[in-house]
């Protein structure tokens, strides 16, 4: 036997990618190449809009030109309303990349007489196709044919032979279809069709829409199954999937300043990682707004991009509030370093705001992401909708390596607590501040909760706003417990009094000291001065003495000589010679 | 059948004429069936006011669009306007008379009606 030849590649499913962001990656590379899709959902949930741009970036980015068959719309009608979208349909239609077929079928012009078949649309289909040489077919919606034609039965036998003719063309079909009561098409398309099943939906809850968008079904492919959100807007639709089921980000070890001394000082001497994620939670009036403005004037001074997501307040009225504390945001808008995006939170559902953030962030690139607060979006969803939501736009600017500050509104009652440590798990650093009331006023307080990769401060640091913005000091710790702001003041002041009135007493002691000092050197001074005078009396008397006794010697030496006197040989010669001299 | 086959009769008065186009896909059965119908039919409710085309869609597909054909086969009435569509291969003479707002010649319009079905 010879040896076995090796096994023949596994066929995969080619795939046609779709370029409508996000379903690619749901759908693991696009819809089954040569072959039917249905998609599927209520009135007005998009189904029209997502197979247009499936053909216009077909057309556009895959040079595959496409066929747009549609039973409920005119051309014209297409056209309008998906210029709306950014989709230049006229133009595409001259370049012969793309061709619309309105596909009229009035039931009260449908007088059947006898028997009949649909050959004519597929002659049409088939003439559109060759004319432009497409590759892609969207037939939106043929249940029009359903309606329009009484024979039911003859629509379904054409149905079934129409897209066994389709995939023998090899295009890549896209069939929209009504959701009916309890199935997913009204008349039942999805038994047309067994590649690809997707079901487009949209919900009101609380009065906000969300679009979501759901791989029913994909034969002979993985492909993500949860509901998605999705966005229809001016450049087309995009989905956000949670892309971040993995946690593969790289970590950076680039620090960066906080623009506030002593915070740097508290996380370690140098500040956030870059591409970490920050938490500044604190009830209302703390100063979470203030932090993180300084934060992103200080991304700004280092030449940087900075993304302000403002939930309560306009631009002009942070750049107007952020200058008393001495900061000039508008400069930074200015150079274009520093944007503002600014909506209310219930202007929008919870998976819109996460998506346009996406967006924004995609379409300004900064480096640093500001969201104030972001439990402004905690009205927009349920606790464990918010939670994904965040998590998934953490997820996204991890893997971007851009920094984000989140600010974090603090209620107090114990759900919200919960909420707070909940949100506080998926942050890298996590600061706390604080109002601190005593003697009828109120201070601020920060501290770092956790800082994840580096050793910081387990300080309370009292917070000050001042015209030259953020100032951190030290808070006083004593017998009666925290001192802050004017306690402090004052306690710093009795502190000082004390230290003054020891070092008066020190200064006193010290003279009294010098004096004693004075008096002493003066006694011995006296003393020497005494000692001095009787040190000459004795001198003088010991010579007068001397004079004395030498006057005495000659006196007795001349007596001597005198009485002819012999003398001591030792003491008469010295006296005599002495006496004999004078002489 | 004759392809694109014109059969032309004198228009005395050209306000009643019937400006008749027929749709098919190829020279099938039901093709054929239909014009044989509806030749009769004009022969006997329309004789010499009447024109008929036969179009071939696989020889002029471009045609299926700009004249909105989805079934094969379809009779359009052109004139008189307003336009009116038939679809099948006309074997209900009684239906496509009605659609095309002919009455039977003679048949009494109240009369009770009698089933005028032909063999497909």
């Amino acid at each position: 036997m010879k040896t076995k030849s090796p096994p023949a590649p596994l066929k995969t499913l080619l795939k046609a990618r779709t370029g409508i962001r996000g379903l690619d990656e749901i759908t693991g590379g696009g819809l089954p190449a040569g072959r039917p899709t249905l998609i599927c959902g209520s009135a007005g949930c998009g189904k029209t809009l997502l197979s247009m741009e499936f053909l216009v970036r077909g057309a556009a980015q895959y040079n595959e030109p496409g066929v747009f068959m549609a039973f409920e719309e005119t051309g014209q009608e297409l056209t309008e309303n998906v210029a709306a979208l950014g989709f230049d349909l006229p133009k595409l239609v001259a370049a012969k990349k793309l061709l619309l077929d309105h596909v009229h079928v009035d039931r009260s012009e449908f007088e059947e007489t006898g028997e009949y078949d649909l050959e004519g649309l597929f002659i049409r289909l088939g003439y559109a196709i060759d004319s432009i040489k497409a590759k892609r077919v969207v037939l939106d919606t043929i249940e029009g044919l359903f309606a329009g034609l009484p024979n039911q039965g003859i629509v379904r036998a054409e149905l079934r032979r129409l897209f066994r003719w389709l995939k023998d063309k090899g295009v890549t079909v896209i069939m929209t279809g009504e959701r009916g009561e309890g199935t997913l098409t009204r008349y039942g398309l999805e038994e047309y069709v067994s590649d690809c099943v997707i079901s487009l939906d949209h919900r009101v809850v609380d009065q906000v829409t969300t679009r979501r968008i759901r791989v029913v079904k994909y034969r002979g492919t993985t492909h993500g199954t949860n509901e998605y959100p999705f966005l229809i807007e001016k450049d087309g639709m995009s989905i956000w999937p949670i892309t971040s089921a993995q946690l593969e980000h790289n970590a950076s070890d680039e620090r960066i300043g906080t623009g506030i001394e002593r915070l740097d000082t508290m996380l370690g001497g140098k500040g956030f990682y870059r591409g970490s994620s920050i938490l500044l939670s604190g009830t209302a009036g703390t100063g979470k707004t203030n932090v993180s403005a300084t934060i992103a004037d200080a991304a700004c001074r280092r030449g940087e991009r900075c993304l302000f997501f403002s939930f309560e307040e306009s631009p002009s009225q942070l750049i107007r509030n952020m200058s008393t504390i001495g900061l000039d945001l508008s400069q930074w808008v200015k150079k274009g370093r520093l944007h503002f995006e600014t909506v209310r939170p219930f202007h929008y559902g919870l998976e819109m705001h996460l998506a346009r953030a996406i967006k924004a962030i995609k379409e300004f690139d900064p480096q640093v992401v500001v969201i104030d607060p972001i439990s402004g979006l905690d009205t927009t969803g349920t606790n464990l909708e918010v939670r994904a939501a965040v998590m998934r736009l953490l997820d996204y600017l991890k893997q971007q390596g851009i920094t984000v500050i989140l600010t974090h509104l603090k209620t107090g009652d114990g759900l919200q607590e919960r909420a707070d440590a909940a949100i506080s798990s998926l942050v890298d650093t996590w600061i706390v501040l604080r109002d601190i009331e005593s003697n009828g006023e109120l201070n601020r307080s920060l501290h770092v909760i956790k800082s994840r990769g580096m050793s910081h401060s387990n300080q309370v640091r009292e917070f000050v706003l001042t015209n030259n913005g953020i100032k951190l000091t030290d808070v006083y710790i004593g017998p009666s417990g925290m001192l802050t702001g004017s306690a402090r003041l004052a306690q710093e002041a009795r502190e000082r009094a004390e230290l003054a009135s020891i070092k008066e007493e020190a200064g006193r002691q010290q003279a009294a000291l010098e004096c004693k000092r004075a008096a002493l050197e003066g006694q011995i001074a006296a003393l020497r001065a005494e000692f001095s005078i009787e040190e000459a009396t004795v001198t003088r008397i010991v010579n007068m003495d001397k004079q004395r006794e030498a006057s005495l010697a000659l006196d007795m030496a001349a007596m001597g000589r005198s009485r002819q006197q012999d003398v001591n040989k030792n003491n008469g010669a010295h006296a005599h010679r002495n006496g004999s001299r004078r002489h | 059948m004759p392809e694109a086959a014109v059969a032309r009769r004198p228009a005395p008065r050209p306000i009643d004429r019937y400006d008749l186009w027929l749709y098919v896909a190829g020279p099938g059965p039901k093709s054929v069936a239909a014009f044989r119908n509806l030749e009769l039919l004009c022969e006997e409710h329309l004789a010499g006011s009447y024109e008929i085309r036969v179009i071939d869609l696989l020889k002029h597909p471009e045609l299926a669009q700009k004249d909105q054909i989805v079934a094969v086969p379809t009779l359009v009435r052109n004139l008189p306007s307003p336009t009116r569509k038939v679809v099948g291969n006309l074997s209900n003479t009684e239906r496509v008379l009605a659609s095309l707002d002919l009455q039977p010649r003679g048949a009494d319009p109240f009369a009770p009606r009698k089933g005028g079905t032909h063999a497909g």
